[in-house]
C-alpha cells in the first residue's frame, strides 16, 4: 500500500466534508437572518437591521451571545443524556448530506489512477459531486434523517421536565406520522425514475422543465413538501415547540450553545428538505431550458433550494399553527389514502398499454 | 487486511452492545445499546456489499421500531430495573432457547456454505450488481407467493391492532375535525349592511 496515497485521499476526504459541513453551517446562520428579514417585510416592519450594514453581522452577533452563554444542566436531569443529545440531533442533520448531489463536474482537481497522480485532470464521464455515491441514496436519506427524532427525544426525557418531555411525545408522534406519507410519495418518484441513485433520479429529469416530476406527480410534490414541513418542525406544525403550551418544548431546559446546536439541526434538516425536493420533483441541477445550461447546475440546484427555503419561511409567516388532532388527522386521513392512490395510479399508468408511451416520456431509461 | 480489521470492530461492537442491552440497569441504556447494535449489525452489511439490507435495517428498526421501543420506555416510571431479578425463573426457557441457536449456529457454519474457497468465489460481486434490484427480482418472481402471504399477514396485523383499540363512546363530547376543517365563512358569518 501506497501511504502517500491514502494520506492524499484521507486529505480530500477531510477537504470534501469540510466543503459541505461549514457552509451548511453558514447558510444556517444566514437562514436565520433571512427568517426574520422576510418575515419582517412580511408583517410590514423591518427585522433586524442594526448590527452591521441592513443588520448582516446579526447572525454572528447571536453565535457570539450563545456561545458566552451559561450552560445548565437542570437538577436530577441524566446528565450523560443531557449532554448527549443535541450532539445526537446534529450527527445525522449533518451526515445526510454526505449522499447529496451538488451537481456533475467533467474535471476533478486530485485524480488518484494506479497510484499515479495527476492533478487537475479531464475525466471521460463526468462525476457526480457528493461525498458518497450511494446506490440507495434515497433511501440512505430517509434512514439517517428518520434518526434525527432521537436527540429531541433524549433531549425531552434527559431534561427533567414535563414541558420538554411532552415537546419530545408530540415531535415523535408527528415525525413518525409524516415519515410514512413522505415515504410512499418518494415510491412514486422512484417508480418513475427507476432508480434509488439520487443523481440518477436526476438524470431520468433531463431536458427542460417539462421532463420534471413536478409535473406527472403534483400531488406528491405537495405531500412532499408539507410532510417535510412537518418532519423539520417547521411553523404551521410546530406544536413541538409551541410556546404558548410548552414554553419552547423539548429543549426549554437547553442554554447556550447547546441550544444553539439545535437550532443548527434544525436549520439543516430545512435546507436538507429543499434540497431533496429540488433534486426530486424540480430537476436537480437541471436548468429550466436547455439553452440556460451554460448556467452551472450547482447554482441552479443551490437556486431552487434557496426558492423552497424561502417558501418554508413564507409558510411559517403566513399560516397559523395546527391544532394537534388536526395535524395528525391531516397525515393518517388525508395524506396517507392520497399517496396510496397516487402510487396504484402511477402503477397501473406504467402498465397499461397505451398509457405507457405518454408516462414513458417521464421514464427514459425504459 | 483493513477489511478483516473492520469486520472485527464491527462484530465486536456488536456482540459488546448486545451484551449492554441485557446487563443495562437504565432500560433507557438498554434501548440506546440495541439501536447501537442494530447500527453495527447494519455495518456488518455494507461490508457485504448490501447496502439496500445495511440501510432497511436502519430505516425500519432504527428510525421506526426502536423509536417506538423509546417511547414506551420513556413513558414508563421504572428506570431502574433490579439485577437478576427472576433470573432463575427465566433461566430454563432462556437457556434452552440459547442452546438451539447454538446449535444452529455450529450446523450452519459446519455445513459447508463458509467454507473458504466458496466465500472467496462470491467474492465482492455485489460491488458491481445493484442489489436493490436483484432482491427485487427475486421477490417478486421466485418468492411471490411467501411474499405476498407474509403481505397478508402484516395487513391482518394491521386490522387486528385497530380493531382491538377501536372503540366509539357516545358520551363523550369530541370533534368533528373534517366538519370543522370544511367550514365555510358564509355558514358562521352574516354581513349586516348598518344604516350609517
Amino acid at each position: 500500500m501506497d501511504w502517500v496515497n491514502i494520506l492524499l485521499t484521507t486529505i480530500v476526504w477531510i477537504v470534501e466534508i469540510l466543503l459541505i459541513a461549514v457552509p451548511v453551517a453558514l447558510s444556517v446562520a444566514y437562514i436565520t437572518y433571512a427568517e426574520r428579514r422576510v418575515i419582517g417585510l412580511i408583517q410590514a416592519r423591518k427585522g433586524c437591521n442594526r448590527v452591521g450594514p441592513h443588520g448582516l453581522l446579526q447572525p454572528l452577533a447571536d453565535g457570539l451571545k450563545l456561545f458566552l452563554k451559561e450552560s445548565i444542566i437542570p437538577t436530577r436531569a441524566n446528565k450523560f443524556l443531557f449532554v448527549a443529545a443535541p450532539v445526537v440531533a446534529l450527527t445525522p442533520a449533518l451526515i445526510a448530506f454526505s449522499v447529496v448531489p451538488f451537481g456533475e463536474m467533467s474535471h476533478s482537481i486530485l485524480q488518484i489512477h494506479d497510484g499515479v497522480r495527476t492533478w487537475f485532470a479531464d475525466l471521460d464521464t463526468p462525476q457526480v459531486m457528493a461525498i458518497a455515491h450511494l446506490n440507495v441514496g434515497v433511501l440512505y436519506v430517509m434512514a439517517i434523517s428518520s434518526l434525527a427524532i432521537y436527540g429531541i427525544l433524549l433531549a425531552g426525557w434527559a431534561s427533567n421536565s414535563k414541558y420538554a418531555l411532552i415537546g419530545a411525545v408530540r415531535a415523535t408522534c408527528q415525525m413518525v406520522s409524516y415519515e410514512i406519507s413522505m415515504g410512499f410519495a418518494l415510491v412514486c418518484v422512484l417508480m418513475l425514475a427507476g432508480t434509488m441513485d439520487l443523481s440518477g433520479i436526476v438524470h431520468a429529469q433531463e431536458g427542460g422543465f417539462w421532463h420534471w416530476y413536478i409535473i406527472p406527480l403534483f400531488p406528491m410534490f405537495l405531500v412532499y413538501l408539507i410532510s417535510g414541513c412537518a418532519e423539520t418542525n417547521r411553523t404551521p406544525f410546530d406544536l413541538v415547540e409551541g410556546e404558548a403550551e410548552l414554553v419552547a418544548g423539548y429543549f426549554v431546559e437547553y442554554s447556550g450553545m447547546w441550544f444553539a446546536t439545535f437550532s443548527l439541526a434544525e436549520y439543516a434538516a430545512l435546507i436538507l428538505i429543499s434540497l431533496m425536493t429540488s433534486i426530486l420533483f424540480l430537476g436537480g441541477w437541471y436548468a429550466p431550458f436547455p439553452f440556460l445550461d451554460f448556467i452551472p447546475g450547482t447554482i441552479w440546484l443551490l437556486a431552487k433550494t434557496a426558492f423552497f427555503v424561502f417558501v418554508f419561511i413564507w409558510f411559517r409567516a403566513t399560516f397559523p399553527r395546527y391544532r394537534y388532532d388536526q395535524m395528525m388527522r391531516l397525515g393518517w386521513k388525508v395524506f396517507l389514502p392520497w399517496t396510496l392512490a397516487w402510487i396504484a395510479v402511477v402503477g397501473i399508468f406504467i402498465y397499461t398499454p397505451g398509457l405507457q408511451d405518454i408516462i414513458g416520456f417521464y421514464q427514459p431509461w425504459r | 487486511m483493513i477489511e478483516a480489521f473492520f469486520f472485527y470492530v464491527f462484530a465486536a461492537m456488536t456482540v459488546l452492545a448486545g451484551a449492554g442491552v441485557v446487563l443495562a440497569r437504565n432500560t433507557m441504556y438498554s434501548v440506546m445499546w440495541l439501536i447501537f447494535c442494530f447500527f453495527n449489525a447494519a455495518a456488518l452489511f455494507f461490508m457485504l456489499d448490501a447496502e439496500f439490507l445495511g440501510i432497511i435495517l436502519i430505516l425500519v428498526y432504527v428510525g421506526a421500531v426502536m423509536v417506538l421501543f423509546m417511547f414506551v420506555v420513556m413513558m414508563l416510571e421504572v428506570n431502574k430495573a433490579r439485577l437478576r431479578e427472576g433470573f432463575l425463573q427465566y433461566l430454563p426457557t432462556g437457556g434452552m432457547i440459547a442452546l438451539m441457536l447454538l446449535i444452529e449456529l455450529i450446523g450452519a457454519s459446519s455445513s459447508g456454505v463458509f467454507d473458504n474457497e466458496k466465500v472467496a468465489a462470491v467474492g465482492h460481486l455485489g460491488a458491481e450488481v445493484n442489489n436493490t434490484v436483484e432482491i427485487g427480482k427475486v421477490l417478486y418472481t421466485q418468492y411471490l407467493l411467501s411474499f405476498e402471504i407474509a403481505a397478508v399477514i402484516l395487513l391482518i396485523a394491521l386490522v387486528g391492532a385497530i380493531v382491538l383499540t377501536l372503540r366509539s363512546r357516545d358520551d363523550v363530547k369530541y370533534q368533528n375535525i373534517s366538519k370543522q376543517v370544511n367550514v365555510r365563512k358564509e355558514d358562521r358569518m352574516k354581513t349586516v349592511k348598518v344604516k350609517s
